[in-house]
């Protein structure tokens, strides 16, 4: 159906008040996201910041140098040790931690008394509201060679365990740090998928004598599937950044062999010595890769006959 | 939300290992996270004998003891920071509700001039993250480095927040701006006078939500405050916590016997914490609302 025109001039008096409000909001967006999002053309050139009093004239007359940054990331080989380890920490964290909300959601979920399950709510929600320096912080007071945890052991003459420092097992840790974080967080979804499904389903399974495992596997996990599927989807789009900040302040402490991870690498590589070029590059290979991630679990989505991110 | 408060009839007896095992699993996450807030409360308020005997940390209390906070309080670096970060946290919050809440308007009636292209202008930044090299050189050459405003600008928006509160904006009846725009009023009265007192619960959330996030700000400090003197709270915790420096106080405490080093540490630590712990309840209620209107929409 077609409306009928008004013109311009029209529509301008009548909304110029609307887009008087949204003007603050667009020039940050400008300033802060679109003008860094261009400035990425700069993975493209041999950036050299002294070449002018600013970013700006740095950036006009430095030299374009197509691929040739591109070509020195692939052939570090700390890029690809950076990349293998974000890959591995994710592959490990959707395994070990993304089913872990769903399991409590369904937990508290089972809970009768609302007022147990509203206090154990307020607890969990808590940390995710923690910054990381004090996630760590807690772990290092709790877990650490002068922690809680090696304090009690030395008073009973057992041998400390060396948790915060040690790099085979940082993996463990650093997942467990998440979890601490934002376990309870992750079951707020959840939960809301919960509390949609039929009750009705349920008493019928039982009438025809499915058990209570039966119940979990036939109906509240189809039910959670939609929900599932999209969480998955954005976790797959954002496969290779697992933590910025969590990973920085623990790079002393268990070294860069095990901390470093594609931020930290875009971070120390570039930044810290000035090479922006070759950061920006390993930023927008980065950023590429992780389109291509969410755009084909999408697509996989679609064809698995779930919604995704977007409807069709 | 249907929840149910009693179990139903035709659903089976709890078996005692399950209800066990259950309780336990609950039991251990809820003193996974309120032991540590514990323990570092009481170390920091503990004596230096207290202290002593423990071993460092104190998990049960003997005395109070407040030299600590009197310590780090009466001037030095952690005063500053806590200034700092206090100063970051209110005008950030300010503004940047402010102009989340003039966008969200601004974008939420349908129709209007440009709507659709300013919506798809809004929304991008949601899939495409700013690269953190081109907004380093951004931050920096705008000359906002060591600056409060390196660490406010570019978080003022979250487009996020901006989704949740269009969203609740549009769930107002329209009849209602309707005959307020007949009656004359501008646009900006009837955010003002109509809007935004119907909207007190979202505002709070998505206000604590960038209150926290200010509170929180560390990486951005890293990347652009380099003068110790401008330093934010996040950033001392992380100098004496984990980076192990010493906490050193302003000079007027020569002389005088200073609190265990312990009881300091422990006492940054909970004044860091405090006002998340102190505005958390508040506002608890609400945030789950919040949370999934914009994962709804997002």
């Amino acid at each position: 159906m077609k409306r009928p025109r008004i013109p311009f001039r029209v529509r301008l008096q009548r909304d110029w008040q609307l887009l008087v409000m949204v003007a603050p909001g667009f020039l940050i967006l400008l300033v802060f996201s679109y003008v860094p999002i261009a400035g990425n053309v700069i993975a493209f050139q041999d950036y050299n910041p002294y070449l002018g009093d600013n970013p700006l004239e740095a950036f006009l007359h430095s030299e374009w140098i197509g691929f040739g940054q591109f070509q020195l990331l692939f052939e570090d080989p700390a890029f690809w040790h950076a990349l293998r380890n974000t890959l591995t920490i994710t592959a490990f964290q959707l395994v070990f931690f993304f089913p872990l909300p769903i399991l409590l959601a369904i937990l508290l979920h089972s809970l009768l008394s609302s007022r147990v399950r509203g206090f154990i709510q307020t607890v969990v929600y808590l940390p995710h509201f923690f910054s990381w320096v004090l996630v760590i912080t807690f772990f290092v007071q709790m877990l650490g060679g002068a922690g809680l945890l090696a304090q009690t052991m030395r008073e009973a003459d057992l041998q400390p365990w060396n948790i915060m420092t040690n790099p085979d097992t940082f993996i463990l840790l650093v997942t467990a740090e998440a979890v601490w974080k934002d376990i309870g967080w992750g079951t707020i979804v959840f939960l809301a998928a919960l509390s949609t499904i039929d009750q009705n389903l349920y008493e019928a399974a039982a009438a025809d004598g499915a058990g209570r495992w039966r119940r979990l596997w036939h109906i509240t996990l189809p039910g959670l599937r939609p929900v599932i599927v999209l969480l998955l989807i954005l976790r797959l789009g954002d496969a290779l950044s697992v933590g910025f900040e969590q990973f920085i302040l623990q790079r002393d402490a268990v070294g860069r062999e095990a901390s470093e991870v594609l931020d930290t690498f875009v971070y120390y590589f570039s930044i810290a010595t000035g090479n922006y070029g070759y950061g920006a590059a390993a930023g927008l290979f980065k950023a590429a890769i992780g389109l291509c991630l969410i755009l084909a679990a999408n697509k996989v989505a679609h064809r698995l006959g779930e919604q995704g991110i977007y409807a069709k | 939300m249907s929840v149910k408060t009693t179990r139903p009839v035709w659903e089976e007896k709890p078996t005692p290992i399950g209800q066990t095992l259950k309780a336990a699993a609950l039991a251990l996450l809820v003193l996974g996270v309120l032991f540590p807030l514990w323990v570092i409360l009481v170390t920091s308020l503990s004596s230096r004998e207290t202290i002593a005997e423990a071993g460092g940390f104190v998990v049960i209390p003997k005395g109070i003891d407040v030299s600590a906070y009197r310590t780090i309080l009466s001037g030095g670096a952690v005063t500053r920071a806590l200034w700092i970060s206090t100063l970051v946290t209110v005008i950030g919050t300010a503004l940047a509700l402010t102009v989340t809440v003039l966008a969200a308007y601004g974008l939420s009636r349908p129709r209007s001039l440009g709507s659709r292209w300013l919506l798809a202008y809004f929304l991008l930044p949601f899939l495409v993250y700013p690269p953190l090299v081109p907004k380093y050189l951004v931050v920096t050459g705008l000359g906002l480095k060591d600056t409060i405003w390196a660490l406010i600008l570019p978080s003022a928006i979250s487009v996020f927040n901006l989704v949740v509160v269009r969203g609740f904006f549009q769930g107002i009846p329209q009849e209602l701006l309707d005959s307020a725009r007949i009656d004359g009023a501008s646009d900006f009265r009837i955010l003002g006078r109509i809007v935004l007192p119907l909207s007190k619960a979202v505002v709070a959330v998505i206000g604590l939500f960038y209150a926290v996030g200010y509170w929180n700000v560390w990486f951005d400090a890293l990347l652009f405050i380099d003068r110790n003197d401008m330093y934010p709270i996040q950033r001392v915790l992380q100098s004496y916590l984990l980076a192990g420096q010493a906490p050193h106080t302003s000079g007027a405490t020569v002389g005088v016997t200073m609190p265990p080093t312990e009881a300091i540490k422990m006492a940054v630590v909970v004044l860091t914490v405090a006002p998340i712990v102190a505005v958390y309840p508040f506002i608890q209620r609400h945030f789950i609302k919040g949370v999934l209107i914009g994962a709804v929409k997002g």
